[in-house]
């Protein structure tokens, strides 16, 4: 018996969003009284950062600050419609519409402030800190805020713009069934080196190393962020996590986190991402869907380290002892394999 | 059944309160003390999400009762930061990215206060078997381990100056 090492490899195309329905999600912006652009969605952030990459979006489309920008989101009730937070689709998608409605807002604030200054919209440019002048000649200049006054209390305007992303429709052709199911697609690559103890059927994962193309990482700490999350998330798709063992039998199913398994902080192997960007020509500043693609890149080459360890090929998930266990002795003739 | 009073100290403040016999502190802290950064994520002792000290020791607030702190002393997330300056273990998650969504966070840093008051200078080993008994979903303990080290790190150039 003894422990012993692999290697494996996979390689991702990963579709940001999805085709169904165009796949819409639209944004508005409007500026308070005192200049604060509020974005407002339905979107939710569910921890990835959303409202962070959000408020850059918009800063950078407007030419105003980040704190400027306040992201009002998460009510379905009252906020334009937005498919969800799923399919690696909230940069993509929402920012596309948030780029689309800070433009239209854009075009009334440099409108309003060219009034004001009394020159020509087109010769105006924002400082990216609060300010707007003439192209070459800042010393002409207005604040956002004493222009987001000017609209509001003498020219009666509102500073607002709607936005939204809609993908063209995609039908499969009934001959080949060939389509076009996402727009854009990010890719990733993972190496992950694995022990298998012969012995016991548990495997060790010892180092996790990706590439992922995500477009433009608009904010790469955050595409970081992901991209060790998500290689956590994609050992413990890989190796422990089922609500039904042995399914469809419910027998040893997890009521709790005693018996729900997921890889501790005792259990990390060494992470390595690299960020690579190749815009995208349709993203919002390039950007792709960066989430759940560092989740599934490590599955498969997990799967193809223990191959490459013990010569077990498992094709079900998650990858237990006892599959990898059976799997040994089988190859050996001594018992069937599991499925 | 008749309430029955509980008198402790909570981030440094008397707190008097009348509870059902059998509440937990959690329960006390987020619903009487409006205290609501202690997160409850399973009510059963496995994810620590809940964690807080009790005289200098942590312990899963989701499993004491309240009556069990009569005349103790509670810190919670809440008194972790002093006169609103954030504590060097605060500090370091934000500026670490060792959040996402935020559930575990509290209990995170509560565990890990409670490791560097005890022991300035951990290694990462036992950076990792202090929060072992807290479940995190989204970070995968990475960036955490790395900002309590920075965090010692810090507390130990702080205290030196």
């Amino acid at each position: 018996m003894a422990r012993k090492r692999g290697r494996g490899l996979s390689a991702v195309n990963y579709p940001t969003g999805m085709n169904l329905g165009g796949d819409p999600s639209q944004a508005l912006v409007h500026a308070t009284t005192t200049g604060t652009f509020v974005v407002t969605l339905s979107s939710v952030d569910l921890g990835q950062g959303l409202k962070t990459v959000m408020t850059q979006i918009c800063a950078e489309t407007i030419g105003v600050p980040p704190d400027m920008v306040l992201i009002d989101t998460a009510d379905t009730d009252t906020g334009p419609h937005c498919m969800g937070t799923f399919a690696s689709r909230g940069t993509h998608r929402i920012g596309n519409a948030i780029v689309m409605a800070a433009n239209e807002a854009r075009a009334v604030l440099m409108e309003v402030a060219a009034d004001e200054l009394e020159v020509n919209a087109t010769d105006l440019e924002a400082d990216g800190k609060g300010a707007i002048h003439v192209k070459g000649a800042p010393t002409k200049s207005i604040s956002v805020i004493e222009t987001a006054l000017a609209a509001h209390f003498k020219h009666g305007k509102t500073i607002s713009g709607r936005g939204m992303f809609m993908a063209e429709r995609s039908f499969p052709e009934p001959e080949t069934g060939k389509m076009r199911p996402a727009t854009c697609y990010a890719h990733a690559c993972t190496i992950a080196e694995v022990e298998v103890d012969t012995e016991t059927g548990e495997v060790e994962v010892l180092s996790l190393k990706s590439a992922y193309e995500v477009g433009r990482a608009l904010n790469p700490k955050m595409v970081e962020q992901q991209i060790i999350g998500g290689a956590w998330m994609g050992i413990s798709h890989a190796l422990y996590e089922t609500t039904e063992p042995y399914y469809p039998d419910r027998a040893h199913g997890p009521v709790d986190f005693n018996e729900y398994l997921m890889p501790g902080p005792g259990d990390l192997p060494e992470f390595g991402g690299v960020i690579l960007e190749r815009p995208a020509s349709d993203g919002p500043y390039g950007a792709k869907g960066v989430g759940e693609m560092t989740a599934n890149s490590p599955i498969p080459a997990i799967a193809n380290a223990i191959f490459d360890a013990v010569g077990v090929r498992v094709d079900s998930l998650p990858i237990t002892p006892e599959k990898v266990l059976r799997g040994i002795l089988a190859n050996e003739g001594a018992l069937e394999p599991a499925e | 059944m008749a309430r029955v009073p509980v008198v402790f100290t909570v981030n440094g403040t008397e707190a008097a309160e009348f509870v059902e016999p059998g509440a937990m502190l959690s329960d006390v802290l987020r619903d009487k003390l409006d205290l609501t950064g202690t997160r409850v994520g399973c009510s059963q002792g496995t994810c620590g999400a809940c964690t807080v000290m009790i005289d200098g020791e942590l312990i899963l607030s989701c499993l004491t009762p309240a009556q069990r702190v009569n005349g103790k002393s509670v810190v919670t997330i809440e008194g972790v930061a002093t006169n609103g300056e954030l504590d060097p273990i605060q500090q370091a998650f934000a500026t670490g990215f060792a959040t996402q969504c935020g559930f575990c966070t509290s209990g995170m840093i509560v565990a890990a206060k409670a490791l560097l008051d005890a022991n300035p200078d951990p290694s990462r080993d036992e950076v990792v078997d202090a929060i072992s008994g807290n479940i995190c979903r989204c970070t995968g303990y990475e960036p955490i381990i790395n900002a309590i080290l920075s965090a010692a790190a810090e507390r130990r150039v702080a205290k030196s100056a």
